[in-house]
């Protein structure tokens, strides 16, 4: 039996990378994630699988570095708080720009500005809507348990090499920081040169005589380059849409209220379910686990069975607003959120869902 | 079985790591289970919370507001959190330092003087267990067969010798709570 | 002697380093980036390491200089090619790895990443061009720019009270523990050009010694942005720059012992 362990959600990011062959971890200190890189200086993998392990001078100079690091083929990532992750969106552009694939966790806490360092959501519309400039998506997995903090490192960088993109880890303080138990998986090793070269072909390996020089770059000065350039960027975006949006439901099959809710926002809504069930009320959940792509079509579909959905965010509203495009007017969409690191309750949640509903 | 518990003190009284400690030696006895350091204003003033779930089935919410079990260490904590144990449910406190103490009629009140026991013991950093020992024995969920691994688990290789202590600690709770 | 004769294999005394591609540069003519990328490629061709070699290239006129040098490139955003370096060398530790940077890249929005990658003991190499000016986006003030130069931002010469002071940042990284070789250089004469190319040499040489940092910076022209012919800008640059920014080694940690 796979050994178990009681840890954070951050360590479990660290402890997964280790374990999942990553080669490069490139960050720099803020809370609530800096158990990651903590986690990793204790574990000292370069005496291990020879996982490198820096301290940055910096946010910018971190995603900079993932940069690098990718350009050579390497499994490589970086963690971040909010406020660093705004100085990573130019660096994300680019990794989107120049096609490489890479890992970015974002363990968000409050803004805007310097804000609270309590956990929030209110990062969505930057992780989900691009963030940096230019026309371009990143994959968006969004964990809610010390588990998915774990899965989601391996099944990341399976994404971002399959579609050579950045992929973001949207996690919230309140699973950066919960301790749960953790089922450690089958040890991964580090790939080898070989089977680097023949995953990343494109990378700077090192000119070989048998391949003209490699080049990685986000720059196409002119305009039809760069307008056919972004055609094959949509189109990858495009295909991720149709394969990859991932989802959860629970309770939904004789629903006829849905709950809709990520991260840990989502777990608060299945005692909300419960609670509602037990009043007699057929209230259901689904959780996108990819918050981009999205989980549209299913979103569609059940607008067609649910009296009305709602959709329950650590923020002002974000997400909510791709609920609306996805149900598109086919039954009421209502918003409940607590902001500045304040967390619902279940009872709120029961509360504010009722007075949405006309119901008692 | 799901049990929900809040253990509230002060910093410094092992809040933290005997959620731990309960957490992991429900672990071993192959529950499920969350650690959750608390978060908000009450994270104020020097208190320090954590709120853990022991359950056999997956757990949803985090987050919970009604507790099976609050667990108190300080005037600070009674304050708050005495509403806030479900009816029929357990309050566990240290007497040491109270002056408002629990008036609820419809929960179990128990008390532990865990500073006479860590003195018994010999050690003051034991106090967390004998807390804890109090709390297994009015609710015996988790086997001490398991709680003898937690303990190992949580506690660095080097302090190994400690481990003894805190069982020690943990029995001498055991024999000490006092159901009012 | 016809064309063909001249062709002929006894009688060619000059051939481009095939370490150079065929693609036509579009560098002004009088620019100092193509003598400086025809040092770098030859010094790659001369150590044998071409595989080996992975090149990181700036924001401003050399960020095509990756379609000049037949190796591998990464494109870094502006200012951050040392740490694209960093990780580069870290995770591959047996490459070459160097960067080429202009002053505004690396003296101004790249502060932060040359002075940490240097403080880290980061063993690449860092070609800086130093030209005064940014010439990409037209010639406007750089923070090497001399008191009294004219830019595009500085239409009456760069005064210290409203633009600041030029930045000489070669003894400033000197300080740093991390850096092991720094020099600088010009290629406006043959014989400068030789030592330039030396000192590349030298550097991507101490690159792979595990001793940190190596970084030449070449005082260089930008006849376009200057406004000049490219003899007067040489000319202007040895009179001008130079007492500035005066040749020479400045740090050698090897040479010390």
């Amino acid at each position: 039996m796979a050994e178990k362990i009681l840890m954070k959600g951050n360590e479990a990011i660290a402890v997964s990378a280790i374990r999942n062959g990553v080669d490069g971890y490139f960050g720099y200190p803020i809370t609530p994630q800096s158990e990651v890189m903590e986690t990793l200086m204790k574990e000292k993998p370069w005496e291990t699988t020879g996982m490198v392990v820096l301290q940055a001078e910096s946010e910018t100079s971190s995603i900079n570095m993932v940069y690098g690091g990718a350009c050579t083929g390497k499994k490589v990532m970086t963690s971040s708080s909010s406020p660093g992750i705004s100085l990573m969106c130019e660096g994300i552009s680019y990794l989107a720009g120049a096609e490489l694939p890479c890992l970015v966790v974002n363990v968000m806490r409050g803004g805007p500005g310097l804000g609270t360092i309590q956990p929030s959501q209110s990062d969505y519309n930057q992780c989900v809507k691009g963030g940096g400039h230019g026309d371009y998506n990143a994959i968006v997995l969004a964990p809610a348990s010390a588990q998915d903090m774990y899965d989601f490192v391996d099944w990341g960088f399976e994404l971002a090499f399959k579609y050579r993109t950045p992929v973001i880890l949207l996690a919230d303080g309140i699973v950066g920081q919960m301790m749960e138990k953790v089922e450690l998986r089958e040890m991964k090793p580090r790939r080898t040169k070989e089977e680097l070269l023949a995953a990343a072909p494109w990378a700077t390996t090192g000119k070989t005589a048998d391949r003209p020089y490699n080049v990685i770059t986000s720059l196409a000065l002119e305009s039809d380059v760069q307008e056919k350039f972004n055609q094959k960027l949509q189109a990858k975006y495009k295909e991720i849409v149709e394969k990859e949006a991932t989802h959860t439901e629970y309770m939904t099959e004789d629903a006829e209220y849905l709950f809709v809710a990520f991260g840990c926002s989502a777990r608060i809504c299945e005692a909300v379910v419960d609670d509602l069930r037990e009043q007699g009320i057929k209230a259901g959940l689904l959780r996108p686990v990819t918050l981009f792509p999205f989980a549209t079509k299913r979103l569609a579909e059940l607008s067609k069975q649910v009296k009305s959905m709602m959709s329950i965010e650590l923020n002002a509203g974000q997400m909510v607003e791709d609920v609306r495009l996805a149900v598109n007017g086919a039954c009421p969409v209502g918003f409940y959120g607590r902001q500045g690191g304040n967390i619902y309750t279940p009872d709120e949640i029961a509360d504010a869902f009722k007075k949405f509903n006309n119901l008692k | 079985m799901k049990e929900e518990i809040i253990i509230a003190g002060f910093g410094g009284q092992g809040v933290l790591s005997m959620g731990k400690i309960l957490a992991y030696s429900a672990i071993m006895q192959d529950m499920e289970v969350t650690w959750m350091p608390s978060y908000g204003p009450e994270m104020r003033g020097g208190t320090a919370n954590v709120s853990v779930i022991l359950s056999d089935k997956k757990i949803g919410s985090p987050i919970v507001t009604k507790y099976d079990t609050a667990i108190i260490l300080n005037q600070q904590s009674m304050d708050k959190f005495e509403q806030s144990v479900k009816p029929g449910g357990l309050l566990l406190y240290d007497p040491n330092g109270i002056t408002r103490h629990p008036e609820r009629t419809d929960i179990t009140i128990c008390r532990i003087d865990a500073i006479d026991v860590a003195a018994k013991v010999g050690n003051s950093k034991v106090y967390n267990m004998a807390v804890m020992g109090a709390y297994l024995k009015m609710k015996p969920l988790v086997d001490m067969v398991n709680v003898d691994k937690g303990l190992a688990k949580c506690i660095p290789a080097r302090y190994s010798d400690l481990i003894a202590l805190n069982k020690q600690a943990i029995e001498e709770g055991m024999n000490s709570v006092v159901t009012l | 002697m016809t064309l063909e004769d001249i062709k002929k294999p006894k009688n060619i005394v000059y051939k481009k380093t095939p370490l150079l591609t065929d693609t036509v540069m579009h560098y002004c003519p009088g620019c100092s980036h193509g003598t400086v990328h025809k040092l770098v490629a030859e010094v790659i061709e001369e150590m044998g390491i071409q595989e080996d070699t992975i090149a990181i290239s700036p924001v401003g006129c050399s960020v095509f200089a990756y379609n000049y040098l037949n190796v591998d490139w990464e494109q870094a955003a502006h200012g951050r090619a040392p740490a694209l370096a960093t990780a580069t060398k870290r995770l591959n530790p047996e490459k070459y790895v160097f960067t080429y940077q202009g002053d505004g890249d690396l003296a101004s929005i790249g502060t932060a990443e040359i002075i940490h990658a240097c403080s880290r003991g980061e063993n690449i190499v860092v070609i800086f061009i130093n030209n005064g000016i940014y010439g990409m986006t037209g010639g406007q003030m750089a923070p090497t720019t001399l008191l009294g130069m004219k830019t595009a931002t500085t239409p009456y010469g760069r005064d210290a009270k409203l633009n600041g002071f030029p930045l000489v940042l070669a003894p400033m990284i000197a300080q740093l523990d991390g850096t092991a070789y720094i020099t600088r250089q010009a290629v406006h004469t043959a014989p400068a050009a030789r030592k330039a190319k030396a000192a590349i040499r030298k550097a991507f040489e101490y690159s792979q010694k595990g001793i940190g940092l190596s970084f030449v910076e070449i005082v260089a022209t930008c006849n376009s942005g200057w406004k000049m012919s490219p003899t007067a800008a040489n000319k202007w640059m040895v009179e001008n720059m130079f007492p500035k920014y005066p040749l020479g080694d400045i740090k050698d940690v090897l040479k010390q012992e």
